[in-house]
């Protein structure tokens, strides 16, 4: 009964898909793995502390979060805001693609900017609309909801893209961590180098994706002024 | 042990002592909810990386599974936190100006220094690249510190405030290595390649790059989740169809996890990046997000498998 093994890859996928507790269904599929392949329980706890202490390393990020508090308190998010709120006259598409260049480079230095609640919503979305509103005049919902769509996506990208680019970012460690316990020697320096790559070419597809984005808006708002 | 050993214990006891902080704040919290299991979760995780090493390690396997037990009950709760006040943190920011990102491009550059300083002089090789980011952590502290001029105990204040944000998930990508261990030496990663061994032919790399990338991302969307994808995922086909054929694991290990969030982007499952948004931004389809990154996501992916190709072999 080999395929019986792979019991502990469904509980994974199920256990993350009805939103189970992450911790415990990962947990779960570890014991059941080890009991569906016949180990000993004493063993089954073993291998699970030995695995847990071997792979400390992809928690190593804790030792980043003081620095990174303090910076919050002083003030960084707000120098993020003042930077982006800087900028003038630029077009709805110019405006995303700033932002994504910004939350690229801050993934990559590991500088939490709030995300949707704290900078989308409250700075990139008004910008955005703005100067669409400026050109256009009042804008329809499906044309907000485009802008709107666009600006979460760019954080979305800049986010994933380039948070690997960071030595002490926990994906970055998961790699490290993950490819360390199945015997291959790989460092959080070689990973956060081979990150880089695909974090210039994630901000070049959205380059073409904002630009493209003003082109489609003057048709969508060409279309609702002859409808009117 | 070796110096780098003893290195890296220093490091991991500062995690658990962070991990015990965050105990401490919420059984001083009058207001803390659940005080008792989040004190015992984060009791417990901070003897596993203080004193784990030493113990049997059947030990730490016991603590691992209290751990589970007291997040599947809920039972881990944020205390309160000493917040910044807005207003004190903007007229900080508009006392130090631009200098407030320095201490965070310190964290990025020393690590890396670092890193590459220990790799290449002999006398410094107990500053491993994992040692270098403890280094980077620590040297960037002390810039903010003395650059703000701000009271030390913000350290621990700020540190156990952002441990306590991210909560119990912060050691999930710990976890989930481990998990891709117990798989191993159980023989998951066997069955699974032996399935897959009928798709791939013999040889061919384009392919079996093409098969790892999209099974990252098919596995991320049905999953929600880049991490639990990759431990399976990268056990199962990335080391028996990339790796052991010749693949260089740095360039499969960094691109793969990457490969998995094109298809966070394409999943109602990954609900804090693309639904919650959606209601917060106040768009009248909440999948809005989501039809805007597919375009995007499926390019990406493409450029993952052909930079695979190229780079990996």
């Amino acid at each position: 009964m080999e395929a019986l093994k792979l019991i502990g890859v469904l509980i994974v996928v199920i256990g993350f898909a009805i939103k189970f507790d992450t911790i415990a269904t990962v947990v779960i599929a570890g014991v059941v793995t080890g009991l569906v392949a016949q180990m000993p329980v004493m063993d089954i706890l073993d291998t699970l502390g030995k695995s847990f202490i071997s792979n400390r390393t992809a928690t190593l990020f804790v030792l980043t979060l003081p620095c990174i508090g303090i910076c919050e308190r002083y003030g960084l998010k707000e120098k993020a805001i003042d930077f982006i709120r800087g900028i003038k006259n630029a077009t709805t598409g110019r405006v995303i693609l700033i932002y994504q260049a910004i939350r690229t480079l801050a993934a990559a230095f590991s500088v939490r900017l709030g995300g949707h609640p704290q900078f989308v919503r409250p700075v990139v979305v008004p910008m955005a609309e703005g100067a669409a509103v400026a050109k256009y005049g009042e804008i329809s919902d499906e044309v907000s909801d485009t802008i709107r769509g666009a600006s979460a996506a760019a954080e979305n990208y800049g986010n994933f893209y380039a948070q690997n680019c960071f030595m002490g970012a926990s994906g970055t460690l998961l790699i490290v961590s993950t490819l360390v316990e199945q015997g291959f020697d790989v460092t959080a320096l070689q990973i956060a180098t081979w990150s880089i790559p695909i974090a210039v070419i994630s901000v070049l597809v959205g380059a073409w994706r904002d630009l493209t984005l003003d082109g489609k808006l003057a048709k969508m708002a060409g279309k609702g002024a002859s409808a009117k | 042990m070796t110096p780098a050993n003893i290195i890296a214990e220093i490091f991991y006891s500062i995690i658990g002592i962070i991990f015990a902080l965050v105990g401490v704040k919420a059984l001083r919290d009058p207001g803390a909810q659940k005080k008792a299991t989040t004190a015992a979760f984060w009791f417990i995780l901070a003897f596993t990386f203080i004193l784990g090493n030493y113990l049997p390690k059947w030990i730490t396997g016991v603590c691992v599974i209290a751990i589970a037990v007291l997040t599947a009950i809920n039972g881990v709760k944020q205390s309160a936190n000493d917040v910044p006040d807005p207003q004190a943190v903007r007229a900080s920011a508009n006392k130090l100006g631009y200098k407030v990102f320095i201490p965070a491009l310190c964290l990025a550059l020393v690590a890396v220094v670092a890193a590459t300083l220990g790799g290449s002089i002999p006398a410094m090789n107990w500053l491993t690249a994992n040692n270098a980011i403890g280094v980077s952590g620590i040297v960037a502290l002390i810039v903010a510190l003395v650059l703000f001029k701000a009271h030390p105990k913000y350290a621990v204040i700020d540190g156990t405030r952002l441990m306590d944000n991210v909560g119990p998930v912060g050691i999930l990508p710990q976890l989930l290595s481990a998990l891709g261990a117990l798989f191993t030496a159980a023989g998951v990663g066997t069955v699974i390649a032996n399935g897959v061994s009928a798709i791939i032919p013999e040889g061919s790399r384009v392919i079996a790059c093409a098969v790892y990338c999209i099974a990252m991302a098919l596995f991320t969307i049905i999953m929600g989740n880049g991490f639990a994808a990759f431990s399976v995922i990268t056990v199962g086909i990335g080391i028996p169809f990339l790796i052991a054929q010749g693949a260089n694991p740095v360039v499969v290990g960094a691109l793969g996890l990457t490969a998995g969030y094109c298809g966070t982007l394409c999943t109602p499952m990954a609900a804090n990046f693309n639904i919650m948004p959606a209601a917060l931004l106040e768009v009248k389809n909440k999948y809005a997000i989501i039809k805007s990154q597919i375009p995007v996501a499926v390019i990406m992916l493409v450029i993952h498998i052909a930079l695979m190709y190229f780079f990996a072999f």
